[in-house]
C-alpha cells in the first residue's frame, strides 16, 4: 500500500491554500494531493465564465505541474476516494487501491442538490460545479435557443446572464420571492433583478416546478402556477450540499457537511476538513454552520494546513462570516456580513440610501457600535476590511458617524491606524 | 534563502494630505488626474492621514482567493501581478485583502492595484513632505543572504542585541579571505571566538589584548601580503577595547595606514563585564560605575567622539553607521572593504544595549532608528579626497526626549542634564557640518602611498 505523510483529499481552494500552508512549515514529509477530475486543479467559482467563453478553459488552472515539481507534491488526477478508513490511516480509491497516510484533510466540496421534482431524474439536464460541467454546457450553447435555469442563487444567476448574453431565452425560477435571497434583501434583490429583466432574462420568483416531462431533447416544465416553460436546455442550480456519503461508516463525524473544531480539526485526531465541505462554528452564530464560499475556504484551508504541519503560530478560527462578492452586467453587489434578522435587537443600528436613478444601494448594520453587515450594490467599500472589522469587532467609537457617512474612507483609515 | 521584497513605507505624522502621490499615480497609470483611479489612496483620519495601498504581501490572500489565476507574485520582484486576460471580474481578490490594496474601479470596470512602477514608484518621488518611502533594503537580503554565513549557528547574544546581525552581514560581505580580531569585549562573549578549543566562525579568528587588536593585525596583514596573499585583516571590538585602553595602537596603526578594516560596535560603556562607563558613554548616562543616587546621577563627562577622532587620523575612509539604516551601513561596508585594501578603514556601529541601557529587547532598531531621528548619532563618511559628509541627514530632527525616554539609563535625568545633552547634540551637529562645508580641506594629505 502506498504510503503518504499528508494525504489531501481535493485540489480546489481549501486543498490548495492547506497545501501553501503546509509547504511553508513543512518543506520536506511527502504531501499528496488526489482529485478526481482529470485536470490540473481550478476553481468552481470560474466555470460560469468558462460557460461565456471569457475564461479558456486550458488557462483557468490555478497550479501547474511545476509547482507539485517545485513543491514536492506527489499531484494524482482521476483519484476518487469512496472511502475512508480511520483505523487503519487509509483511504480507498474508486480502482480500489489504497493509500495510507498519516494525516488527512478533507476538502472535496459540495455537489449539485436536486431538488425532487417529478420527471427530472428522466431528463437530460444540466448541472456546473465541475469543468466537464462546464464544458458540456458551453457545448450546447451554440444549439440552443430557450433555456430554463432552475434555481436564482450566485450559480444560477451567474449562468443565466452568460447564457442570455450568448443570445438564449433564458427563464429563472426561484422560490423565493427574491433572487440571491441568502446574500441581499428584497430592495437590493430587486435592483439586480431590474438589471436582469432589463437585459431579457425572465425572472419567475416565488414560482416553483411541480413536474418536468421531456420533449425530444428538450423539455417541458409545468410550474406550480400552471405556467408551463419549454425550453432546449435545463440548468439545475438549487443549491450545492457537501460531499460526505464516502465518510459512511469511517467513524468521522458528519451534520450536514463534515463536523470540525477551531483547527478545523475532525473527531478522529489525525483527519482534518476544509471548504465548502466542512461544518464549521459561526462568526454570528453557536452553531457550526456551512458557510460555502471561497474566502472561506482559503482561510479554513490555511488555518488546517497549519494544524497539521503542526506550525505552533496556529490560530483558531474565528468563524464564518457570511460574504459574497457578484459582478452582473457589468454592475456589482458585495455582501459582507449579516443583517439585523440575525441579530439580538437590542443595540442595532441600521442605515440604509438608495438610489433607484443610479441603481446604487448601500446598507449598513452595526450591533453595539461594532459592524455587523455592509451591503452594496454599485456601492464603493472593501469588502476585505469591513470582514477584518467585523472579526477584530473594532468599536466605531467616535467614527461611528463619520463610517455612516463615509464607509470606504473611514474604514480605510481605521485600518491603516489599527493593523498597523 | 528566501526573497526579501521592495515595499512603499508610510509614515503618517509626515502625510500633510497634498494629495499629490495620488495625482501622479493617476497619470502614471491612467494619463488622467482622477484620484478615484490612483492606485494609493491617502484617506483623511481625524487631524491627520492614513493610507491605503497594496503592500505586496509576502504571503497574499488575494492571489489566493483569485478563481481565475489573474493573480499572481512574481517571485523575483515580489510585486503582485494582476492579468487582465484572465480576470474574470469576481471581486473576491477584494474580500481577501485587508488593506483596501486591491479595489473595484468603476472606471476601468476592473479591479486596480499599485505595481510599484516597475521599481521607481511615481507617488514616492512626487511626495514632497517624505511621507513616502520606497524601502528598498530587500536587495540586500536577497544579495547576501546567498553568500555563506561566517559565523557559527546559536551565538549567545543577549536577546534583542544587534550586534550579532552586524557580525553576521559583515563576514558575509567580506567573505572567507579574512582574519578576524575579536579583542575582549561583547563579541568574543557572546561566543565569536568559540569555546574548548573550537571557534565560533568558519574562519580563522583569534582574541587579542585589549590593547593591542590594532598592532596585531596590522602584523597579519603584513605576513599575508609578503607572502602574496590578499587577506584582509578585519577588527570587530566594543568601543572600551577602541576608544580606551585599546587607542593607542589602533592610533599608530591609523597613523601608519595599515591595510586593516576596524570595526567597533558602539554600545556606549563595557557591557560585557557588567555595564561600566567607557569613553564612548554619553554624559548623564548610568552605567554600573557611573551610578545614580543621592550625589550622583550618572556621568559626568561627554562622549569623545571617536568617529571624528579617527578623521583626524586622516584614514583612507572613516564612517558612522545604524542597523536601523541597513542601506546606508552597507554602502559604507562596501567603501570600507575596498578602503581597507589600500590603507586603514575605520567603521563605527552604533549598538543599542538592550541589557545594560534597559530598554526591551524588541525595540533595538526602533532605538537605532531614534537615535538618528534626533541627531543623537548622526550617520556620516569620510575619505581624505571627498572629505567629509552627512550620508543621512536630518532637517528636522525629533526632539531629543523621544529618544532619551526610551532608555532605561537616561531615566533619571533632570531638565538641565537634558539641556546639557542638547547642547552637545547642538554641538556635535554643528561641528560636523563644518567638516561638510570645509570639503577638502582635511584631505590635503589625500593619495596617501
Amino acid at each position: 500500500m502506498e504510503h503518504t505523510h499528508y494525504l489531501i483529499v481535493g485540489a480546489s481552494h481549501a486543498a490548495l491554500s492547506a497545501l501553501h500552508a503546509i509547504r511553508l512549515h513543512d518543506a520536506e514529509r511527502d504531501v499528496t494531493l488526489l482529485t478526481r477530475d482529470d485536470s490540473l486543479p481550478y476553481s468552481p467559482t470560474v466555470l460560469p465564465y468558462v460557460v461565456s467563453g471569457r475564461s479558456a478553459p486550458d488557462r483557468v488552472f490555478l497550479r501547474d505541474d511545476a509547482y507539485f515539481a517545485e513543491h514536492k507534491v506527489n499531484y494524482l488526477r482521476g483519484a476518487r476516494v469512496q472511502k475512508v478508513d480511520s483505523t487503519a490511516s487509509a483511504v480507498e480509491l474508486a480502482d480500489g487501491s489504497k493509500i495510507g497516510f498519516d494525516k488527512l484533510l478533507l476538502a472535496t466540496g459540495a455537489a449539485p442538490l436536486l431538488p425532487p421534482i417529478p420527471g427530472l431524474a428522466g431528463l437530460k439536464f444540466h448541472v456546473l460545479r465541475t469543468l466537464a460541467d462546464a464544458l458540456a454546457l458551453r457545448g450546447a450553447l451554440p444549439h440552443i435557443k430557450r433555456a430554463i435555469v432552475l434555481g436564482g442563487g450566485l450559480i444560477g444567476m451567474h449562468a443565466a446572464e452568460n447564457l442570455a448574453k450568448g443570445g438564449v431565452e433564458v427563464s429563472v425560477v426561484e422560490m423565493q420571492p427574491h433572487v440571491l435571497a441568502g446574500y441581499f434583501d428584497a430592495d437590493a434583490s430587486a435592483m439586480i433583478e431590474k438589471v436582469f429583466a432589463a437585459n431579457g432574462v425572465r425572472l419567475l420568483l416565488g414560482a416553483s416546478v411541480a413536474s418536468f416531462a421531456p420533449q425530444g431533447e428538450a423539455c417541458r416544465a409545468k410550474l406550480m402556477d400552471g405556467t408551463v416553460l419549454d425550453a432546449d436546455l435545463l440548468l439545475v442550480a438549487t443549491g450545492v450540499a457537501p460531499v460526505t456519503e464516502f465518510l459512511a461508516g469511517s467513524g468521522v463525524e458528519t451534520g450536514r457537511g463534515v463536523l470540525v473544531d477551531a483547527h478545523m480539526r475532525t473527531n478522529v485526531a489525525n483527519i482534518w476538513a476544509a471548504g465548502d465541505v466542512a461544518q464549521a462554528r459561526g462568526f454570528f452564530t453557536q452553531d457550526r454552520i456551512i458557510n460555502g464560499i471561497l474566502p472561506d475556504a482559503v482561510d479554513q484551508g490555511r488555518i488546517a494546513g497549519m494544524a497539521m504541519a503542526e506550525d505552533p503560530a496556529t490560530k483558531d478560527y474565528a468563524g464564518g462570516v457570511p460574504l459574497n462578492t457578484y459582478s452582473f452586467f457589468g454592475q456589482h453587489a458585495v455582501s459582507v456580513g449579516v443583517h439585523e434578522g440575525a441579530l439580538e435587537q437590542t443595540g442595532v443600528e441600521v442605515k440604509k440610501q438608495m438610489d433607484a436613478g443610479e441603481n446604487r444601494y448601500l446598507k449598513i448594520v452595526l450591533k453595539d457600535r461594532r459592524l455587523a453587515g455592509i451591503f452594496g450594490v454599485n456601492a464603493a467599500f472593501d469588502p476585505g476590511i469591513m470582514w477584518e472589522l467585523i472579526l477584530r469587532a473594532i468599536d466605531l467609537g467616535d467614527e461611528k458617524l463619520a463610517f455612516l457617512r463615509s464607509p470606504q474612507d473611514t474604514a480605510r483609515a481605521l485600518m491603516s491606524k489599527n493593523w498597523r | 534563502m528566501g526573497a526579501a521584497y521592495e515595499t512603499i513605507h508610510f509614515k503618517a505624522d509626515a502625510c500633510d494630505g497634498c494629495n499629490d502621490c495620488m495625482t501622479a499615480c493617476a497619470q502614471a497609470k491612467t494619463q488622467t488626474d482622477d484620484h478615484l483611479q490612483s492606485r494609493i489612496q491617502i484617506v483623511p483620519s481625524g487631524e491627520g492621514f492614513e493610507l491605503a495601498i497594496c503592500r505586496q504581501c509576502g504571503d497574499p490572500e488575494c492571489v489566493l482567493n483569485c478563481p481565475a489565476a489573474a493573480l499572481s507574485k512574481n517571485a523575483g520582484s515580489g510585486v503582485i501581478a494582476w492579468d487582465g486576460s484572465k480576470c474574470v471580474n469576481c471581486l473576491l481578490c477584494t474580500v481577501g485583502c485587508a488593506y483596501g490594496g486591491i479595489a473595484y474601479d468603476s472606471v476601468s470596470s476592473h479591479v486596480i492595484k499599485c505595481d510599484l512602477c516597475d521599481g521607481a514608484p511615481a507617488c514616492v518621488k512626487a511626495c514632497t513632505p517624505g511621507a513616502l518611502k520606497h524601502i528598498t533594503t530587500g536587495r540586500i537580503y536577497n544579495e547576501v543572504g546567498n553568500l555563506e554565513d561566517l559565523f557559527a549557528p546559536g551565538l549567545s547574544g543577549c536577546q534583542g542585541c544587534n550586534t550579532e546581525l552586524i557580525m553576521r552581514h559583515t563576514l558575509r560581505r567580506i567573505g572567507p579571505d579574512v582574519v578576524v580580531a575579536t579583542p575582549p569585549g561583547c563579541i568574543p562573549g557572546m561566543g565569536s571566538v568559540g569555546y574548548n578549543g573550537l571557534t565560533g566562525t568558519k574562519v580563522p579568528v583569534f582574541h587579542p589584548l585589549l590593547t593591542n587588536t590594532a598592532s596585531m593585525l596590522a602584523g597579519v596583514r603584513r605576513f599575508y601580503k609578503r607572502s602574496g596573499r590578499d587577506v584582509m585583516a578585519v577588527a570587530l571590538a566594543g568601543d572600551g577595547g577602541t576608544a580606551d585602553v585599546g587607542f593607542q595602537s589602533l592610533s599608530g596603526a591609523a597613523e601608519r595606514g595599515e591595510e586593516i578594516l576596524y570595526i567597533c560596535v558602539d554600545n556606549e560603556g563595557y557591557m560585557n563585564t557588567g555595564m561600566q562607563r567607557s569613553g564612548c558613554t554619553p554624559y548623564g548616562a548610568w552605567t554600573s560605575t557611573t551610578p545614580v543616587g543621592e550625589r550622583a546621577h550618572g556621568k559626568t563627562q561627554d562622549a569623545k567622539n571617536l568617529p571624528l577622532l579617527m578623521v583626524m587620523h586622516n584614514c583612507n575612509y572613516v564612517a558612522t553607521a545604524s542597523t536601523a539604516y541597513m542601506e546606508d551601513l552597507y554602502e559604507k561596508l562596501d567603501h570600507a572593504i575596498q578602503a581597507a585594501k589600500t590603507g586603514f578603514a575605520y567603521l563605527h556601529i552604533y549598538s543599542p544595549c538592550t541589557t545594560g541601557w534597559r530598554f526591551p529587547s524588541d525595540q533595538n532598531v526602533e532605538v537605532a532608528r531614534k537615535a538618528v531621528e534626533t541627531n543623537f548619532v548622526l550617520l556620516w563618511e569620510f575619505n581624505p579626497e571627498d572629505g567629509l559628509r552627512l550620508t543621512h541627514p536630518v532637517d528636522n530632527a525629533r526632539p531629543i526626549d523621544e529618544y532619551l525616554e526610551t532608555l532605561g539609563k537616561y531615566r533619571h535625568l533632570a531638565p538641565e542634564q537634558v539641556e546639557h545633552i542638547e547642547r552637545t547634540l547642538a554641538n556635535n551637529l554643528n561641528r560636523i557640518r563644518g567638516f561638510v562645508a570645509a570639503k577638502g580641506t582635511a584631505s590635503a594629505a589625500a593619495g596617501r602611498a
